[in-house]
Parts: structure tokens; sequence; C-alpha cells
């Protein structure tokens, strides 16, 4: 820094500070005060901000005229426009509810399997369930409905409790092992490793065969004696051949598709320890119209399967 | 001798209490707590008792020159503090920006994860960068605009190095997950007591100083400091006015609950952002922007309109941030009109730091830190206009949630708070240490640049993302329903939100080499060789008191 330099370049006159000068770059005079060299001009408040200023000011007294402001012992005044954030959020809902009134109605005298056999009001349930299954459903199942581990997939043909939209009613109307609800879905498998009804070697051996009807593994000697133990203990829930069964809610494991992962570290986590998966009741939680459009929603979605005993499946939604 | 042994005295009280509570203490991060502060009094005492001349010390540390006219011992340390905190916090931020865009990123460490970064942050950047820049800023400019020594030198130490504790009680604090849960009010209860006795002393400094003035007048950068002084303390009082669950503990039950405690936090809160981020931040303008530009302040009348006008218009502003919640419509209507009034009496601060320029408008093609100046005035031009228009219900029913809300905030403070800090800095730094000039004036140039493009990708990506959000959480579908699940939201800002990281990069990178730039300073290193740049001219003769320095 050059130090021969006063403290500031246009300050000539007055060192003292006192008094007021014309500053020659601006035009304007100064206040005549001055502070570590640092003085003030005399210029007027910039006319564009007075009058914006003003401007805010009237709209901030026409808006507390307009809608509730000022507070009193008991209530506050209501504004002249009668506006209130409950009023108004109330007469939203009751819009939006004027709207699907006369669906929901018809949903609700409608049983969940003749649904199909109406396209329109099917379409609006699916609707309806998507913006439900957003709501209630993706924190487990995921916003594409593609599931996670311990959470099924929705979107494909592999069921564990049955994929007629019946079926998929009941799941969700009652849960899955829900505490609560006496009509839950419920079973349990056995901790075979870790209630010691197998030994660690035979809970090898099981796990074996499980990876050889799975197509993961070629037979070996340990899937050999895994199928008798298999056949012993596994097959009364999940078929001689591990085409599972739906009654127990016991997976297919014949297949590509696993719940929990079927790599050998997995199965044998899941035949040491079992497994406890649980869904909530929505019945308890939702209201019945919300849980009939759901199911209708998770049958559209790719997997859904054909009520046993009735017609032809009516709805392009059966089509795989 | 007798003023060493009070001095001793009182630290030997302070280290034994500290140990005593720490010996008592009923959770761990009480207790962890407790020995920091006895870790700190007993510094305090040994460095008494030896008859440490610290100021001596701190000449040598900070190779200072010899003690000048004014009193800037503590506000070399405090710039010093405030690049250290910056860094931090901008650190921090960056990291917190990374965790938001790769969960994967907390660690699954419960020290760093998001929810006890974030205060961390926050914090950092506005309680330990910003306000070490207030109270070295106010220190400087209260006794250059007065013509006179700080009052009670002793108290203007013990307020650095108590809001230096303040900061590591408070920051260790959050990473040991203490927190009552109030944004920007996070500290628990002891820490808040400390806080309330270290801003007092802060008070009293200052005050003292005004008194024993030898002008005149009181400038205008002195009330708008004042009155963020006063008005914190206030704040601080009531918001965080609790009852401990025990007094060997780090939890405390407010004294307000529900509607009365959200509207309580946010008269708080948005009064931090007032009078800690706005007022504080004009005062350092007030000076450090005419002292620059050599050119008087545009208008006085101006200054005390839109002073009177914005102290008394922004503490009614605070019910903005619940439009819609559970607060009545009458207290959410005049928080977004008075709002809306504020408008204006904000722009002033702008209109007379821009018009100042008026007659050295040339100097923005020359002097970087002048650059700086005008840049942060842009910004807070800009948060202050966006700021009302998000008050207003139906703009606020779209941003309200978003991450517009934290795009606007950080053009105020990475804009605003950030640029003008690091103009005062540039400003300070060689006549705090008698240097010819900073290390290199090109290098506030990058910074100027880096910081700037940080903060245009910073904010720009959170408005796109705050937007995005606000209409993909309304989009309904024809049947009535909404169509997107929160999830969807977060996919969808997710390039945003790499972006953010990347703008907070680049405002990093900045104040990277503003730390180095300013290093060199203080460590007198020869200057860079480069094609000289504008500069202030500073005379040291001149920078001195009226009155001889004497006691108080």
């Amino acid at each position: 820094m050059a130090n021969d330099h006063g403290d500031g370049g246009t300050h000539s006159a007055h060192n003292s500070g006192h008094g007021a000068r014309l500053d020659e770059a601006t035009g304007v005079h100064t206040v005549g005060h001055e502070w570590d060299g640092i003085e003030e001009l005399d210029n007027p408040l910039p006319r564009w901000w007075l009058i914006l200023f003003y401007i805010c000011i009237l709209f901030a007294i026409g808006y507390v005229i307009a809608y509730p402001a000022i507070p009193g012992r008991h209530s506050a005044s209501a504004g002249m426009l009668g506006w209130s954030s409950r009023g108004s959020l109330a007469a939203e809902m009751k819009d939006a509810d004027a709207g699907r009134a006369a669906m929901r109605a018809a949903i609700a005298a409608t049983s969940i399997e003749d649904l199909a056999k109406d396209p329109k009001l099917q379409r609006a349930a699916i609707e309806g369930g998507r913006a439900a299954f957003k709501q209630n459903c993706v924190q487990c199942h995921g916003a594409g409905a593609a599931g996670g581990k311990g959470f099924p997939n929705l979107n494909d043909d592999d069921w564990l409790w049955g994929g007629d939209i019946g079926a998929i009613y009941q799941t969700l109307q009652h849960g899955i092992r829900y505490p609560g609800d006496d009509a839950t879905r419920s079973s349990q498998m056995p901790a075979f490793g870790r209630d010691g009804i197998l030994t660690p070697a035979q809970v090898q051996d099981v796990v074996s065969f499980v990876r050889v009807i799975s197509k993961q593994d070629p037979a070996s000697a340990a899937s050999q004696r895994g199928s008798a133990i298999f056949a012993q203990n596994c097959a009364v829930c999940h078929g001689a051949n591990g085409e599972g069964g739906r009654a127990v809610g016991a997976p297919r494991l014949s297949d590509a598709i696993w719940l929990y992962g079927g790599d050998r570290a997995t199965l044998t986590e899941t035949v040491t320890n079992a497994r406890y998966g649980v869904m909530p009741a929505w019945g308890q939680r939702l209201d019945p119209v919300t849980v009939k459009m759901l199911a209708t929603y998770v049958h559209s979605l790719g997997g859904g399967e054909a009520t046993p005993g009735a017609a032809a499946p009516a709805a392009p939604t059966a089509a795989k | 001798m007798e003023m060493v042994v009070l001095r001793a005295g009182a630290f030997f009280a302070a280290l034994v209490l500290a140990v005593v509570a720490c010996a008592l203490s009923v959770d761990w991060a009480f207790g962890v707590h407790m020995a920091i502060c006895a870790l700190a009094a007993g510094i305090g005492l040994i460095a008494t008792l030896r008859g440490t001349n610290v100021d001596a010390i701190s000449r040598g540390i900070l190779r200072s020159p010899d003690q000048g006219k004014y009193d800037d011992e503590i506000i070399r340390w405090g710039v010093i503090a405030t690049v250290f905190w910056g860094m931090a916090g901008f650190l921090a931020g960056l990291y917190i920006a990374l965790e938001l865009s790769f969960p994967a990123l907390n660690l699954g460490f419960e020290y760093i994860n998001f929810g006890r970064l974030r205060p961390l942050h926050t914090s950092a950047v506005i309680f330990a960068f910003g306000g070490n820049a207030l109270i070295a800023t106010s220190f400087y400019v209260v006794q250059r605009t007065c013509r006179a020594r700080l009052a009670f030198p002793g108290l203007a130490r013990f307020v650095f190095w108590g809001y230096q504790l303040f900061i590591v009680l408070a920051a260790t604090g959050y990473l040991m997950g203490v927190t009552q849960g109030k944004e920007y009010a996070e500290p628990e209860w002891y820490v808040d007591l400390w806080l309330t006795i270290v801003w007092v002393s802060y008070l009293a400094v200052f005050v003292g100083t005004i008194l024993k003035r030898s002008e005149p007048h009181i400038y205008v950068a002195n009330w708008f400091y004042l009155s963020f002084i006063l008005t914190v303390a206030m704040l601080h009082l009531v918001n965080n006015a609790a009852i401990p669950v025990s007094f060997f503990g780090s939890r405390s039950i407010p004294l307000a609950g529900g509607v009365q405690s959200a509207l309580i936090q946010w008269w708080y809160g948005h009064n931090a952002v007032g009078f800690f981020l706005t007022a504080g931040f004009l005062g350092m303008m007030y000076y450090f922007v005419p002292k620059q530009a050599e050119r008087p302040v545009y208008s006085y009348r101006l200054s005390i309109i839109h002073f009177w006008a914005l102290i008394f218009l922004y503490i009614w502003a605070g019910p903005h941030h619940l439009h819609y919640t559970a607060l009545p419509d009458w207290a959410q209507t005049l928080g977004m009109v008075f709002s809306i009034m504020l408008w204006m009496p904000s722009w002033g601060g702008m209109i007379n730091g821009l018009m100042t320029l008026n007659g050295a408008w040339d100097k923005l093609r020359t002097d970087p830190i002048m650059r700086m100046f005008v840049m942060s005035l842009a910004f807070y031009g800009m948060s202050t206009f966006e700021g009302p228009m998000m008050s207003i219900k139906t703009v606020n029913s779209l941003s309200h949630y978003t991450d517009w809300t934290i795009g606007h905030v950080h053009s105020g403070a990475l804009g605003w708070n950030g640029m003008v800090t690091f103009g005062s800095l540039y400003y300070l730094t060689p006549r705090l240490w008698n240097r010819p000039r900073l290390y290199s004036l090109r290098m506030v140039g990058w910074h100027f640049w880096l910081a700037t493009l940080g903060i245009v990708f910073y904010a720009a990506s959170m408005w796109v993302a705050g937007v995005t959000q606000g209409l993909m959480w309304r989009e309904y579908g024809p049947d009535g329903y909404l169509v997107n699940s929160f999830a969807e939201t977060v996919a969808a800002v997710h390039p945003m939100y790499v972006l953010r990281a990347f703008g907070g990069l680049l405002y990093l990178s900045g104040a990277t080499i503003m730390t180095y730039n300013i290093t060199r300073t203080i460590l007198g290193h020869a200057l860079r060789d480069e094609t000289p740049l504008g500069e202030t001219p500073f005379n040291p003769a001149k920078d001195v008191p009226l009155k001889p320095a004497s006691a108080l």
C-alpha cells in the first residue's frame, strides 16, 4: 500500500470532520460528519425506493383487512374475505370427496371379484390404488412394487399366499403374521438349525439340495443326502420338489425368485434361524374402498391370476 | 498482584467446579463437556500463575507488529479464527451435501451421519465463521469510528476466548448427539448459559467503547452492530429458556411447548437471520465498503430510515416460517405482511452500499476486493427480494419444505455473508499485520470467480430442485389422486444434489486459496510476483485514537 496517500482521495477541505463540503465526483454535499475518513453524502431517499416502500405498506394494510390478522382476547379478526386455512382445506377436501363419491359408492357396492366386470370402475380402482400404494406400500415394496430383500416383488407371477384378486384382497385386509388380527395369514417355519432339529452338517446338505432343485448347482453327494432330509422336514410345506405351498405361504424353491436370497450363505441363515416376515393388516388402517382399490391395483401389476372357478377372465389385467 | 490472585482464583474455582460436575455427570456427553471446560480453565489458570504475557506471546505467534495505537491483538486472533472456522464449516457443508447425494457416506457411523453433521455445518458457518467475523470486525470498526481504544481490554479477550469455548462445546455436543432440537439453537442449557455470559460481556465491551468515544456522533456501522448484539442477546435468552433435567446432565425441557414453542423458535430463527446475518453484516458493510471505495456513504438519510425500518419490521417476520401449520391464521398473516414491508428497508442497505461507489465504479475493473463487496451486495439484494416473495403464502405453498429454501439461504449466506466477510478479511489482514499489501491480489480475483461460480451452481441447482419437488408433491392425476410418491421426488432431484455439491466444492476451493493467501500475508512472506492491481492506500500514522491510549 502506498503510504504517501491520505486516508481518502476526495478528502481535502474538512479534515476536522465538521461542516459540509461539496463532493466533486457527484456534485452532492456531505452531511459534515466524518469517522476514520468516512463521510456521508446528503442524498435524499431514492424516490422509487420510497414509493415501493409505501406500496408495500399499503398492500400490508389491505391484506390485514382482507385476511385474519388482528388478535383479540379470544379470537382474531376474521378478515373481510372470510378466509381461513382450515376452512379452505375443508372446502378443497369436500370438493375432492364429492368428485369421487359416486365412484367410491359403486366400488363399495361391488364385490372384489366382480370389480373387473366393469372396466370403467376397475380403471378408477386401479388409479386410486396406485395413489394409495405410493402413500402406504412403497416404503417396503418399493416405488415400482419390485420389492426388496424380505419384501416380495408384486410385478411377477410368483405369489406366496395366492395371486387371484380375492387372495390379494384377503392378504391386504388382514395382513401377514400380523398380531391383533385373528384372520391374518399365519405360518411359522421352524428354525431347523437354532432349535437343533438338524445338525449344521444336515443344514448344509439340505441347502445343497435346495440349490440343486433351483438349478443353481449340479447334483452332488451332499445334495443326495439333503434330498432325504428335505423330504422328511421341508416337503410338507414346500412340496416334494420345492414347488411351494400357498396355503401356508411357503415359497416356491424351484425357481429363480428369492424372497431373502438363494446364495448358500443366505439359505443357510434361512434354514438355521427361519424367517418371519410381517405385513400389517391394512383393513385396520385404511377404509374398505381403499383396500379394494389397492387389491385391484396390485392385481393389475402384471402377475394377477384369474379367480379359480370363475369364467374366462374378462380383465386385461390377468394377461401375463 | 491482587488482580493476578483474583484471576487465578476464578480460574481455579472454575476448574474445581468443572471437575466436580464431570465426576457427577449423569450422561457421558455432559462428562466430556465438563472435561473440556476443566481443560480450558486449567490452561487459563496456568497462564495466569506463570504471569504469562499473553499479548506478547500472541505477537510472537501471530508475527504481528508491536502494539499499535488501537487494541488489535484480539482482532488478529479473530481474523485467524474466522478463516479457520470458515474452512471447517465449508468442509462440513460439502460433506453433508455429498451425504445427501450419496447416503452411503454416512458410513453407518452415528457421529458423522447427516443429522449430526448438519447442525455442525450450520453452526460452524453462522456462529463460528460469521460470529468470529462479526466480533473481530465490530471491535475493529468501533475503535476506528469512535477514535478510542476498546473499553475493558481484559473482558474483550474473555469474549473472544469464551466464544471459542462455546463453539467447541456446541460442535462436540452435536457429534455426541447433544441437542435441544431447535434449529440454530441446538446447544443445551449449560452451553446456552455460558454463551449468555460471553454475550453480555461482548455488549459491555462494545457499549463501553462507544461511551468513551472521541467522536461527537455514533457512526451508522455501530448502530447496526449494537442492534445485532442487543437483539441476539434477547433472542437467545427467550428461545433457550429451559429447565435442566439434571444439573449434571445434558438434557433439558423447554419452558414453552407446542405451537408456542414453534413460534418462539421461528421468532428466534428468523431474527438470527435478521440480526446476526443481516444487521451485523450491514455494520461490516457500512465500514469496509466506503473504506475500500474511498468514497462517502451514499445517503445519510437513507441509512437512518432503513436502519430503523429494518430493525422495527424484521422482528415480526418470523411466523412466515410456519405458514400452513397449526399456527393461527392471524399470526401467519402478520408474519407475511411484515416480511413484505421489509423488502425496501432491506434494499436500503444495498442501495447505500452500491451507490457509495458513485465516482469510483472504475475500481471494479482494477480492485478484486471491491468486486467482492459489490457481488456481496448484489446477492444481498437478490436474497432480500427472494425472502419477502417466498413469505407470500401462495408462493410459500409451493416453496415450503423444498430445497428452494436451502437455495435461498445459501444465496444469502454464501453470496452476502461470505463475500462481505472475505472482502473484510482481505482488507483487514495487511493492515492488522502491517504488511505492504496482501501476498497476492490476483489470488483474490481467483477466489472471487470460484466463489461466484460456486454460488451460481448452488443456487441454480437448488431452485430447480425446489420447484421440482414442490410441483411433484402437489401433482394430481385426472382422477384426483397424487401422482408421485416421496421416493420418486427424491430420485428426481438427485442430479441437482450432485450439482449442488459441485458448487460447494468450487466455493470451498476459493476459500482454500484465501486461506493460503492470508496465511502467507500474515507470515510476512515476500509478495507474490504478479501484475499489480488496484489497491486502497493506507496510512498507519493516521490509524490512531484521538486521545492517547489509556486504561479506559
